[in-house]
């Protein structure tokens, strides 16, 4: 019991801590918020500080709680990735708040516990605990993109996001109970016995499939994507920045867990459909993105095809695709940070920020920041030496070992494709020139600055010299078990 | 810090110090200073590559100053540099012309100078990279980050149609080059754990992108493989060259760019493609060379006169000095699937010959339109009379393009028509249609701008060349005499690279005691 809880310390420190944030806010209205944006991110430091302390008091193969919980070095790989991105999106939102005047305690502390939920996502060996952990923050999620509740498209969002969202709860959830009904455990590596016998009742694989469906539902993949540019667009954008990462890293980290891991053994059943899923995420994704002149929804389509990135990793599977995944996730977080980063800026400096256009000459004006997005523009698109290219590059070489080269066409040419669209936001910047005329800073946003700076930096750093990060991800190799 | 051994590195970095001193240092309005800063890079970039020419021990080790340091040691891709005689002689070509195009952009610039400096600078490095890398991953990122500044460079200071230009250029390129990374990636497999979802069983070796342990297993990959690994470079490199039919970007590219713009791609970004294809497709696939060889030179004649032939019906000089390029480039293309030692010789001089030659021709191109602002021939005529330098100037970069006698596109051609001889008469006298046609628009063009009466006004008013105008020229025109007089100096720098390509490409003709590689640089020599 005391390993239990010293296995889930993490997530009991950051569920407290949520709450002391909670109750503050409360207490001190908008007054202070800074004081408690800072509280929040002090509170994902001290989480990081203890799943430091946490994995090292642990053995990274042993489960607990019966087997439904792990620490190992995947689920820490993840757990840090969700306590960097959470912490970003929580500086992010700082000068945003402000600007719009919301109340800021309960914003960070849902934050926090969609945090909470995806660490457990990570941890998660039997599909209960899974499950708990997207349903915390799937809620939390909800709730947040209506938070700016005097904007009507934050509403509609908020509404779309929590009827799709909890339907694809329901297909996972039915899914899950056909999976349990005919193997008779929740449990991903005694399932990975079960079903590495042979003889695989057909319910099995319904219920396989449809929480196939489930998950790419929750990646946002074509044909399960309809949801995101909607709810992205209308959402509060340092939440369409969270949702574009956090949860979606969090899903790949589910995915990864229940079909490498889990599913292992009819990886000849899904990967076909998973395969399928990810072309079409790719194709449709980068072509729809092709026409947005909003670039808040061009940003999410982006997301969608970058899904479909990370699908072909994971079809790729076996150690080299799912590490490349990992990297991968990390690469798309502080890309994507950094551009909605960008966004967010424009936003709080009183531009419209939200079509192509107001986006001209913008490399005149705020040069640094340009270049930020220049480089993340780059990034997204796969170009060196900035980290994106080294994502997919490791990405595709997994998945031509495995010998889908079609796939790897199917990207490579719609990576091509892609820097039509993020290029048009770079001419609008550098190649046009705007009306000089500046409008007025409605606030000043130095924390978007360095979060645009520091994401920055990193896309540089990884891009150019991959290698530790690359460690990181490969020492998750041989976690999952699997094939 | 050893001098030698770093010696690549500090090449290919000196122009991005220069960057951050721009960018860190100067201010917007500094425009003298960022002048100064960037022709200082450029300069001491140029004189710190020529220690190359000097050291380069042509008959020493295949690579030389090779620089190696662990990258990401999990894939075995490595920070490789290292130079051939091949690389050698596009190494100086790219430091000479860029700085030339720095030197000559103080005038056709005027706004947003800092800007223009420091991505002219960037592509610099990123063109010197390509021609040091010696791994396949640093080779492919150096690759890629040459299109970014290009595309600034089109699409800021270019001309009215620069934004459909820059975009074009940058997705053509994008398209071949993606290809190119999934045929990469095929090699690197076969060469380790294989790619068993197709049934092919790798050698097991340890991972590893070094181009240098990949040619060690040229002869064992299988023709199938090589055949698709072949084409996926085949549409990355063609594209860059750019072969016909994948050539339509590059007029749009050029007349779009400013000068400097149009030096530059023509000069050095147009060799990645011939270089891509020496450097990595003949020594890696022979097989699938051997088997393309017909096909490429297809290709390749095809370009050339289809290129000449719509060269003539230009009436914008940059337009027609683009589609020469076309020309020339399939007769570089052509020497090289000649597969021989003079073709490939005879290719490779010929990159060096058109640089000069048809960067040459952008810059007096450049120059005039500097002064009228306009590029279209029948806006000139008897330009002789009030420009006699500049008539003078041009006349002897429009002999070199032609290939006259005692200039380098002479050495070069015949060079590459004597290796295609000796493989196929017809592809030889095809060929040399070309160089018919190249002599007509040539002159053609030569002759509207600069003889007959005066018609415009404007003209009667032109200013001859100014002194720093003339001294971007000189340098290029002291190479054309040298190249088209003592050619031997270079053709012994390229032997034993070239003798190295031919050995594995075509060990047999490497081994026929009928001609040697010497027979090219000494005939030329004698006559």
């Amino acid at each position: 019991m005391r390993a239990d809880l010293i296995a889930l310390l993490p997530e009991l420190v950051l569920a407290v801590l949520g709450m002391v944030i909670l109750l503050a806010g409360l207490a001190t209205g908008k007054s202070r918020n800074r004081a408690i944006g800072a509280g929040a991110v002090l509170s994902l430091a001290v989480t990081g500080v203890a799943l430091w302390l946490a994995a090292g008091a642990t053995d990274p193969a042993a489960r607990f709680f019966a087997g439904m919980f792990a620490l190992d070095h995947f689920a820490v790989f993840f757990k840090v990735l969700f306590l960097l991105s959470s912490a970003l999106v929580i500086l992010l939102s700082l000068d945003y708040l402000e600007r719009n005047d919301y109340r800021p305690g309960e914003y960070h502390a849902l934050v926090l516990f969609a945090t909470v939920g995806m660490m457990t996502m990570a941890s998660g060996t039997s599909l209960a605990t899974i499950y708990v952990g997207l349903e915390l923050m799937a809620l939390s999620t909800y709730v947040l993109a209506g938070y700016f509740r005097r904007e009507v498209k934050s509403h509609e969002a908020a509404a779309k996001y929590f009827v799709l969202g909890a339907l694809s709860s329901g297909i996972l959830l039915y899914g899950l109970s056909l999976v349990y009904g005919t193997t008779g455990t929740l449990d991903l590596a005694v399932l990975a016995r079960t079903l590495g016998t042979g003889g695989v009742p057909t319910a099995t694989l319904v219920g396989v499939a449809l929480l196939a469906c489930g998950f790419l539902f929750k990646v946002a993949a074509v044909p399960f994507h309809v949801w995101t540019p909607d709810v992205y667009e209308g959402a509060p954008t340092p939440i369409t920045a969270f949702m574009s990462v956090g949860p979606k890293a969090a899903a790949f980290a589910m995915f990864l867990r229940v079909f490498v891991g889990g599913f292992g053994p009819l990886d000849d059943q899904w990967r076909w459909l998973v395969g399928a899923a990810a072309a079409l995420t790719m194709v449709w994704g980068n072509i729809a993105a092709l026409t947005q002149d909003n670039v808040k929804r061009m940003l999410a389509y982006s997301s969608i095809a970058h899904a479909g990135y990370a699908l072909v990793g994971l079809v790729a599977g076996g150690p080299g695709g799912v590490q490349s995944v990992l990297f991968y996730m990390l690469v798309y977080t502080v890309t994507n940070l950094g551009a909605f980063g960008f966004v967010i800026m424009l936003e709080s400096r009183g531009y419209a920020g939200e079509t192509v256009q107001d986006y001209a000459g913008l490399s005149r004006k705020h040069p640094l920041a340009a270049f930020g997005m220049l480089l993340f523009m780059l990034s997204l698109g796969g170009i060196p030496p900035t980290a994106g290219f080294m994502g997919k590059l490791f990405l595709f070489a997994a998945a031509v070992n495995a010998g889908y080269v079609w796939l790897v066409v199917v990207a490579v040419l719609m990576s091509a494709v892609s820097l039509y669209y993020y290029f048009r936001i770079v001419l609008q910047m550098y190649l046009r020139d705007g009306d000089e005329a500046q409008p007025a800073p409605l606030v000043e946003a130095p924390w978007t600055e360095r979060v645009i700076w520091a994401c920055g930096f990193a896309v540089l750093l990884i891009g150019l010299l991959p290698a530790p990060f690359l460690a990181a991800a490969r020492a998750t190799v041989g976690v999952l078990g699997g094939p | 810090m050893d001098f030698v051994t770093n010696l690549l590195n500090i090449i290919c970095y000196v122009p991005l110090v220069g960057v951050l001193v721009i960018i860190f240092l100067l201010r917007r309005g500094q425009t003298a200073a960022i002048k100064t800063v960037a022709t200082v890079t450029a300069g001491l970039d140029f004189a710190l590559s020529l220690p190359l020419w000097f050291l380069y021990v042509p008959d020493g080790p295949a690579f030389q100053f090779a620089y190696v340091h662990e990258w990401i040691p999990s894939v075995g891709a490595k920070y490789h540099f290292g130079v051939d005689g091949i690389s050698v002689l596009l190494i100086l070509l790219t430091t000479l012309l860029g700085f030339i195009s720095v030197y000559s952009s103080f005038s056709a610039i005027t706004h947003r100078e800092k800007e223009y400096y420091v991505f002219l600078l960037l592509l610099q490095t990123g063109m010197l990279g390509v021609f040091m890398s010696l791994d396949f991953v640093l080779f492919y990122v150096f690759w890629e980050v040459m299109l970014v500044p290009m595309y600034f460079l089109i699409g800021v200071w270019g001309g009215p149609r620069k934004l459909y230009a820059a975009i074009k250029f940058f997705l053509f390129t994008l398209v071949g080059s993606v290809l190119m990374l999934v045929g990469i990636l095929a090699l690197y497999f076969y060469n380790s754990t294989g790619l068993e979802a197709v049934g092919l069983s790798g050698l097991g070796n340890a991972p590893t992108f070094d181009v240098t342990e990949l040619f060690k297993i040229a002869p064992q990959i299988p023709p199938n493989l090589q055949f698709w690994v072949f084409l996926a470079f085949f549409v990355g490199f063609a594209i860059k060259v750019p072969m016909f039919p994948f050539h339509t970007w590059l007029p749009d590219a050029h007349v779009e760019a400013p000068t400097a713009g149009s030096v530059i791609l023509a000069g050095v970004l147009l060799k990645m493609g011939t270089y891509g294809f020496i450097r990595f497709s003949l020594p890696l696939l022979p097989d699938a060379t051997h088997k393309a060889q017909w096909w490429v030179v297809l290709l390749a004649i095809i370009g050339i006169v289809y290129g000449a032939l719509v060269a003539m019906a230009q009436k914008d000089m940059k337009k027609l000095v683009a589609y020469s390029s076309v020309s020339h480039l399939g007769f570089v293309m052509l020497g090289m699937f000649a597969l021989n030692h003079q073709g490939l010789a005879g290719s490779v001089l010929q990159m060096i010959n058109h640089g000069l030659s048809t960067g040459g021709l952008f810059l007096l191109v450049g120059i005039i339109y500097d002064r009228r602002h306009t590029r279209m021939l029948s806006d000139y005529g008897g330009l002789a009379k009030v420009m006699p330098i500049f008539a003078m100037l041009f006349m002897i970069i429009t002999m070199a393009s032609i290939g006259l006698p005692t200039l380098n596109g002479f050495i070069g051609e015949f060079t590459i028509l004597v290796g295609a001889f000796n493989r196929s008469i017809t592809w030889a006298v095809l060929a040399a249609t070309g160089i018919v046609l190249g002599a007509a628009y040539m002159l053609w063009m030569y002759q509207q701008v600069f003889f007959g009466e005066i018609t415009h006004e404007e003209n009667k008013t032109l200013k001859d060349l100014s002194l720093r105008e003339q001294w971007t020229l000189i340098p290029l025109i002291v190479l054309c005499f040298w190249i088209g007089l003592y050619p031997k100096p270079f053709f012994r720098i390229l032997e034993p690279s070239i003798k190295r390509v031919v050995q594995v490409v075509d060990a047999d003709y490497a081994k026929s005691p009928v001609v040697q590689l010497a027979a090219p640089s000494t005939r030329a020599q004698e006559r």
